[in-house]
């Protein structure tokens, strides 16, 4: 399996020194790119082919604790055999400048269609998930993550 | 939904007079006039086993005034049900009569005159005597005694022995078993160190190393009292790195791990657990979301969001506790548990009025021989206060408005910003305001009061963002604090908007003007998360604002329009 590719945005996260009580990351309101459009230029991706819901998991946090390293775990439903298996998870961010994050390939030899690794989110967005099959079929899934400067009390 | 599997247990509020539920006959003793320790401690015992409960102490030793919130807001399914009801809707719904001891301790209008009435509330020694007598009571193998965490971390004494002094206290105390969120602050070899010491097992079933996700502390402990095994699972602050700063515990993860605490709850079933409790610091509506996802909680001991409740709310079999904060009281529950299943229980919320409890003392000596290297530093007083200052609330609070006074005074800034926190005594019109009572409010591990610019815009998101950490509709996006104060501005909230949407017609009070979306205004604030910032200490900044004027009066905030409640 090829090592992930870990997309990097543009703007990093900023952290504004010392900025407000109980706030640690201001994620500037840029304007975000748009889920919609993440979702149609996803569909233009693989053809206009129809792409389930479903066999994908994705773990991720609700809230990232640290917008620089979001810690995301992908697992497909396969019995990844010769003649079924997973070939590639796509990951996408609707948030992001460029919404692609990374692509695992895989093989009948991985045995299971999971893997780990980080990204970075400037912002609250949807994390999107497609997994491609050997037959060609697809499916997704899709989870939003948080980024906040958090407000503490208790 | 939730609001229908999440209903109040009624009887929680038919027999909150009655003797085994809620403050029993207080009312009637307090009415005249003759609140005794046996008063708060009548109790008839029920089954096997007692749990007792404190938390959110937050190192407060000795006997202090702290004002319930006036403005306690739910949101989403937690909208006007306890703990979201105040003042005669919440005596109402408890059915406690105004003007008594319980009304004072649980319910903050009329504070200043029930306070003088019925004095201070908690301190260590009183707890002690509390526990003590439960012990004698009930034969101390039956009695298993938790603590919720934010304990280590509260008062000048802690801030000055990192923690050291409240560990000893607990130990003395006999603790059992804890979970934490403050403690956190002290940094991850400090909190190593202490939980060492600690002889209460620090339980966090959701801090891993976020390296090889491997679990920090024991997840999990059985007790064995009355001849049931009990096991403890300790969740901690889900948030503490985001809403504390992450810098202290760069390898740790943390979060609501909803799944894992399910394995833990099973685990703990299969090694044959007679009950479960979950000993959590969630906070009070994300354990109640919680209880209707995760099954097999007998008992969740809530904490984090300081509500005091003299009754408990059940969800499906699981029943909820929230035993309030600054060791104004102590829960007590017995369960009678038959055939591995808790067939009853009966509640106390026992209220820890410091002139009706004699002092233990032992623990009495214990606190005196901690604060006594620091006497003289504690006692010092700055000024004296005119008006009610008090902290807790959704919206600023006078104590915090004094904060936010010093600190565009001191620090020459147009608008000043100071955190949601909770925790913090109250002070009574004529208080003197020693070096303690600021302490009390401000001792934390970052401390730096900083001085640096935003934009109106800027400041707008960050009133955005942290509204929506309290009133998002869905717990599990609630951090659990209050609204940031604001100190030089005023604005409207409407609490049932959406995120981006709920902050308008910021004003800058000095001018009378809106605020400019793309002008830089000088701000000043305290307790930010991030490394290296730049500032004095803020109670050095709430000091010599004080020492300057000698007397304050704080009137009631005007500046924070609520709608959507």
């Amino acid at each position: 399996m090829a090592g992930p590719v870990v997309y990097r945005t543009r703007r990093s996260v900023l952290h504004m020194a010392a900025l407000a009580a109980a706030a640690s990351v201001i994620a500037p309101r840029l304007s975000k790119a748009d889920a919609k459009a993440v979702e149609a230029e996803i569909k233009k991706l693989y053809d206009g082919k129809t792409i389930a819901d479903g066999r994908v998991k994705l773990d991720v946090p609700q809230i990232a604790e640290n917008g620089l390293v979001v810690p995301i775990t992908v697992d497909v439903e396969s019995p990844m055999t010769e003649q079924n298996y997973v070939k590639a998870v796509h990951v996408y961010a609707d948030g992001n400048p460029l919404p692609g994050v990374f692509t695992f390939r895989f093989s009948p030899l991985s045995g299971r269609a999971s893997a780990s690794t980080r990204m970075r989110l400037a912002q609250t967005q949807n994390i999107v998930a497609v997994a491609e099959m050997s037959d060609g079929s697809l499916f997704t899934t899709k989870a939003e993550v948080k980024v906040t400067i958090g407000g503490c009390g208790g | 939904m939730i609001s229908r599997r999440h209903f109040l247990h009624a009887t929680a509020a038919a027999h909150a007079l009655a003797v085994a539920s809620g403050l029993g006959p207080l009312g009637r003793a307090a009415a005249q006039q003759r609140l005794s320790e046996q008063d708060i401690l009548r109790f008839e015992p029920l089954g096997q086993v007692t749990i007792l409960h404190v938390t959110d102490i937050h190192a407060q030793l000795v006997p202090l005034y702290f004002r319930e919130p006036s403005i306690n807001l739910g949101v989403g399914p937690a909208k006007g049900k306890p703990p979201h009801l105040t003042d005669q809707a919440f005596r109402d719904f408890f059915k406690i009569a105004g003007g008594t001891a319980e009304a004072h301790a649980l319910t903050s209008d009329d504070f200043t005159a029930l306070a003088r009435t019925y004095g201070r509330m908690g301190g260590m020694d009183r707890v002690s005597r509390l526990i003590s007598a439960i012990r004698a009571e009930r034969g101390a193998d039956k009695v298993l005694l938790l603590d919720g965490g934010d304990t280590w971390q509260g008062s000048w004494t802690a801030l000055q022995t990192r923690g050291d002094d409240m560990v000893q206290v607990m130990n003395a105390l006999g603790v059992e078993a804890m979970t934490s969120h403050w403690e956190f602050t002290y940094g991850e070899d400090r909190v190593k160190e202490l939980a060492e010491k600690s002889k209460a097992a620090f339980l966090a079933q959701n801090v891993r190393d976020n390296e090889w996700q491997e679990a920090v502390f024991e997840p999990r402990k059985t007790f064995e009292k009355g001849g049931a095994k009990i096991a403890v699972i300790g969740q901690a602050f889900p948030r503490t790195p985001i809403a504390n700063p992450r810098w202290m515990i760069p390898k740790w993860e943390f979060g609501l791990r909803e799944e894992d605490i399910q394995k833990q709850v099973d685990e703990a079933r299969a090694e044959g657990a007679d009950v479960v409790v979950l000993l959590s610091h969630n906070g009070f509506d994300v354990d109640a979301k919680l209880a209707t996802r995760v099954n097999g909680i007998d008992v969740i001991l809530t904490a984090h969001t300081h509500d005091a409740m003299p009754g408990v709310v059940t969800a499906g079999r699981t029943i909820l506790v929230a035993s309030g904060s600054h060791g104004k009281f102590v829960s007590r529950l017995d369960l009678d548990i038959r055939d591995k299943k808790v067939t009853g229980y009966r509640y106390k919320l026992l209220p820890v009025f410091s002139d009706a409890i004699t002092p233990d003392p032992s623990m009495a000596g214990l606190v005196h021989t901690i604060r006594k290297p620091f006497a003289t530093e504690l006692a010092q007083e700055i000024g004296r206060t005119d008006s009610l200052l008090f902290r807790r609330g959704n919206f600023n609070g006078t104590f915090d408005d004094l904060i936010a006074q010093a600190m565009l005074a001191e620090r020459d800034a147009e608008i000043a910003l100071t955190p949601g926190f909770r925790w913090g005594g109250t002070l009574l019109p004529g208080d003197a305001i020693t070096f303690d009572a600021i302490a009390n409010a401000t001792a934390i591990t970052y401390p730096a009061c900083y001085r640096m610019e935003m934009t109106g815009a800027q400041l707008k998101d960050v009133l955005e963002d942290v509204a929506d950490n309290i009133f998002h509709p869905d717990p599990y996006f609630q951090g659990g604090g209050d609204m940031v104060r604001v100190g030089g501005v005023g604005y409207a909230i409407d609490v049932s908007a959406p995120m981006g949407r709920r902050i308008s017609d910021l004003t800058l009070l000095k001018s009378g003007r809106p605020l400019e979306a793309s002008r830089p205004y000088t701000v000043a604030g305290w307790a930010s998360v991030n490394q290296g910032t730049q500032g004095p200490p803020i109670w050095d900044v709430v000091k010599a604002h004080v020492a300057r004027h000698k007397t304050v009066r704080i009137e009631p905030n005007s500046a924070v329009k609520v709608t959507g409640a």
